[in-house]
């Protein structure tokens, strides 16, 4: 019950336990699977969406080549992260505009989502758009919910609207009117918050659908959702056929597994997301973002990207055969590091690592080395890189003054190097792209 | 009416599919894995968590190996018992007065239309109350309060929006003091749980109760929406480690959302449960019975 493992972290620890077995086997997967599909769950994922996921995911993880530059692991979680990402949508929904103006839109959902919160926010921002937005008050249930909206209003600097406690149909109709008249060419609509199995409320927004005829009805819903979250969606795009949704409170802590739940029942796309408590605070969706955020493990997928472009395969190979040979070079040494300084700064890469966020200080990290390390690489002969057991005294005095370094500096090289080959030549079995994958 | 009925009656309003989904369950007679799946989806359904869920039926297992039980219907019994006893854990305290109750909670949970409830059941049972409407973050926070104090005719202090929510405690403690009030009520804003600062200020007010009102019995009630995921466990958590939540409600139990973390909450943090919220109404408001909301869960 320790909920403070994140999702990213519970794969990390699973794909940490196949990296160490090397290759990967059907079995694997469906083990490793198990372990997404209770982490998907755990993150709010509906238990049928993650059902269908894993069992796609499964079919294309079984007999995919991994990648010379990828542990299996990675391999793994690259293949759940793209079909999640393919499944959240990979675009940006931008909000409609209606052809002929007002472009009114149509705010519902749960009590408490957020609605009026939103409705505020998304005013506010259309405002800055150049938009002449219209807040129209059609809570006329909930104590103060007009007043609320009239505060919104005034603070995203916009026109409101409304007629009490009298029927919501009328308000919206009366409201798109009043629009027309004065030339605001944006209706926003905030109703009640609503459950979807009142027949009766959801009844009402079917009205005022009809009677305003929306160019977008969307429906928000709190980030903070569980398994409800697919009633809710389906019931509300069923009655209404919603046009998009908003994700509210993304600000907490929250891994958002109604997201993909919702994307994934309704086809909808997530347009917005509210993020903070001022009024400025609503954001565009992303859902390749969201993705990562499902999974919780943005940054490992940073680095399986980076290494992906980083790493020349054909240099690798080349390194490889060198290797096997025993002819490992001061010159390889030299392409390691800049294969390593290509991929980023070598502290974010650290922190990029799974287990590696916490132990490593990013200023324990001494760039400033691998500069120097190059460096003094740079500033041998052809012939004392391909053999450097010819460096000794007085070449070593040349190098550390051509480099701008010092004697130690250089000797501390050569015996990293010595290391390095050591240790790669102990490591006899392992595929050198692999190892490099898994070393820093 | 009971709380289940009140359920029973909601869920009569959507479509059949939902009970169905979940009687089906338990229709078989054989208990195999195929039993055990159902039983997880039924679990899992209900936001009871993977692997909280996990253990559950794991010690069901155990259980069903130990007292050799052969049909589906003594094992779902042998369920039900374990999860009302996970439930019955923790009891709740007596109310004494005079008392005071700080309501704390995300945003959008239900903490204003709960204490509009709470308000009118002590003033029904003859008791003095005082709101204190210490949200003066969200827009017409204070005139929802209101609104609920004048249904329930009690006395509400307040201040305007913006004001520090720390000094409309002090008063209201003070004017309950002075009125010789039985409880006194602390609305609070809406906070995400995450954010250090708004967590550090619900700190500061929980001080001000215990500094300037120690003669009250003190109740600290998060209030979690039913709606809400795994989530709910990090709201706990949090809210917990900052004021040391005494007890849970739990709202908008009226929908078809089961509330199923409770499970994890009640068995991590021995809070008790109680109230239970299952509608706008002010006698929407219901002790909480594990019994019912159990078989909420399982039929």
């Amino acid at each position: 019950m320790a909920y403070s493992s994140t999702l990213g972290e519970k794969l990390n620890h699973i794909f940490s336990k196949l990296t160490k077995r090397g290759k990967l086997t059907e079995l694997e997967i469906k083990q490793a699977m198990r372990e997404v599909r209770v982490a998907l769950l755990e993150a709010d994922v509906n238990y049928a969406v993650a059902k269908d996921f894993i069992n796609k995911v499964s079919e294309k993880a079984v007999g995919e080549r991994v990648l010379e530059s990828l542990s299996p692991g990675q391999q793994v979680i690259k293949i759940v992260n793209e079909e999640l990402v393919a499944l959240m949508g990979s675009e940006n929904a931008k909000l409609s505009v209606a052809s002929n103006p007002p472009t009114i839109i149509l705010m519902c959902g749960l009590q408490g989502a957020g609605k009026t919160t939103i409705s505020g926010k998304l005013a506010f921002m259309l405002k800055k758009q150049g938009k002449k937005p219209l807040l129209v008050a059609c809570d006329i249930y909930r104590p103060a919910a007009i007043d609320q909206l009239k505060v919104g209003a005034k603070n995203a600097g916009v026109d409101f609207f409304e007629k009490g406690k009298t029927n919501p149909v009328k308000i919206a109709t009366e409201a798109v009117s009043h629009a027309k008249k004065m030339g605001l060419d944006t209706v926003i609509i905030d109703t009640a918050g609503r459950l979807q199995i009142s027949t009766e409320l959801m009844e009402e927004l079917a009205d005022i659908k009809k009677a305003v005829n929306p160019t977008e009805i969307l429906l928000t819903v709190d980030s903070m959702t569980g398994q409800e979250a697919v009633n809710v969606a389906t019931e509300f795009n069923n009655k209404l056929d919603i046009t998009g949704v908003v994700l509210t409170k993304l600000d907490g802590d929250t891994r958002g597994g109604a997201a993909l739940s919702i994307k994934a029942v309704t086809g909808k796309p997530i347009k917005f997301c509210g993020t903070g408590e001022k009024i400025g605070d609503i954001e565009p969706f992303y859902p390749d973002r969201m993705a990562s955020r499902i999974l919780g493990m943005g940054d490992v997928l940073t680095l399986i990207e980076k290494a992906q472009e980083a790493v020349d395969q054909k240099e690798m190979q080349k390194l490889e055969e060198r290797l096997r040979k025993n002819t490992f070079t001061l010159d390889d040494f030299l392409m390691q590091f800049e294969q390593i300084s290509k991929m980023g700064s070598i502290g974010d890469i650290l922190s990029m690592v799974p287990g590696m966020a916490g132990k490593f200080n990013a200023a324990d990290i001494d760039e400033h080395k691998i500069v120097k390390f190059k460096a003094i690489i740079q500033s041998m002969t052809k012939e004392e890189r391909l053999n450097p057991d010819i460096i000794k005294g007085s070449r070593r005095k040349r190098i550390a003054a051509g480099s701008g370094s010092t004697i130690q500096e250089v000797n501390s090289l050569l015996k990293q190097y010595e290391q390095t080959k050591l240790l790669m030549k102990n490591a006899n079995n392992g595929k050198l792209a692999k190892m490099f994958g898994r070393r820093f | 009416m009971g709380f289940f009925t009140r359920l029973k009656e909601g869920m009569k309003k959507t479509n059949k599919s939902f009970g169905e989904k979940l009687k089906y369950v338990f229709t078989g007679n054989e208990i195999d894995e195929d039993f055990y799946d159902e039983l997880e989806f039924a679990l899992v359904s209900s936001d009871v968590g993977a692997s909280t869920a996990e253990e559950i039926l794991d010690s069901l297992k155990q259980k069903v190996k130990e007292t050799k039980t052969k049909t589906t219907d003594a094992c779902k019994k042998l369920l039900k018992q374990s999860l009302v006893e996970i439930l019955e854990q923790a009891e709740v305290t007596e109310f004494c007065y005079p008392c005071v109750i700080l309501v704390a909670g995300v945003n959008g949970v239900g903490k204003t239309t709960t204490i509009g409830k709470l308000a009118g059941k002590f003033d029904k049972m003859g008791k003095k109350v005082v709101l204190a409407a210490a949200d003066t973050f969200r827009a017409a926070a204070s005139e929802q309060l209101t609104e609920w104090a004048n249904r329930a005719k009690v006395k509400i202090v307040s201040s305007s929006e913006g004001a520090d929510p720390a000094s409309v405690v002090f008063d209201a403690i003070t004017s309950a003091k002075a009125r010789g009030a039985d409880v006194l009520i602390i609305d609070t804003a809406g906070r995400l749980h995450n954010k250090v600062n708004l967590m550090e200020e619900l700190k500061k007010i929980n001080r001000i109760v215990e500094k300037n009102y120690p003669e009250a019995q003190y109740h600290k009630l998060i209030v979690v929406d039913s709606t809400t995921g795994q989530n709910a466990l990090s709201q706990v958590e949090l809210f917990n480690k900052a004021i040391n939540i005494t007890d849970l409600a739990i709202t908008k139990l009226d929908g078809t959302s089961k509330g199923g973390f409770l499970f994890s909450l009640v068995n991590t943090y021995g809070l008790p449960v109680r109230y239970v919220g299952v509608g706008e109404t002010a006698d929407d408001l219901l002790e909480f019975n594990a019994t019912e909301f159990v078989d909420s869960i399982i039929e």
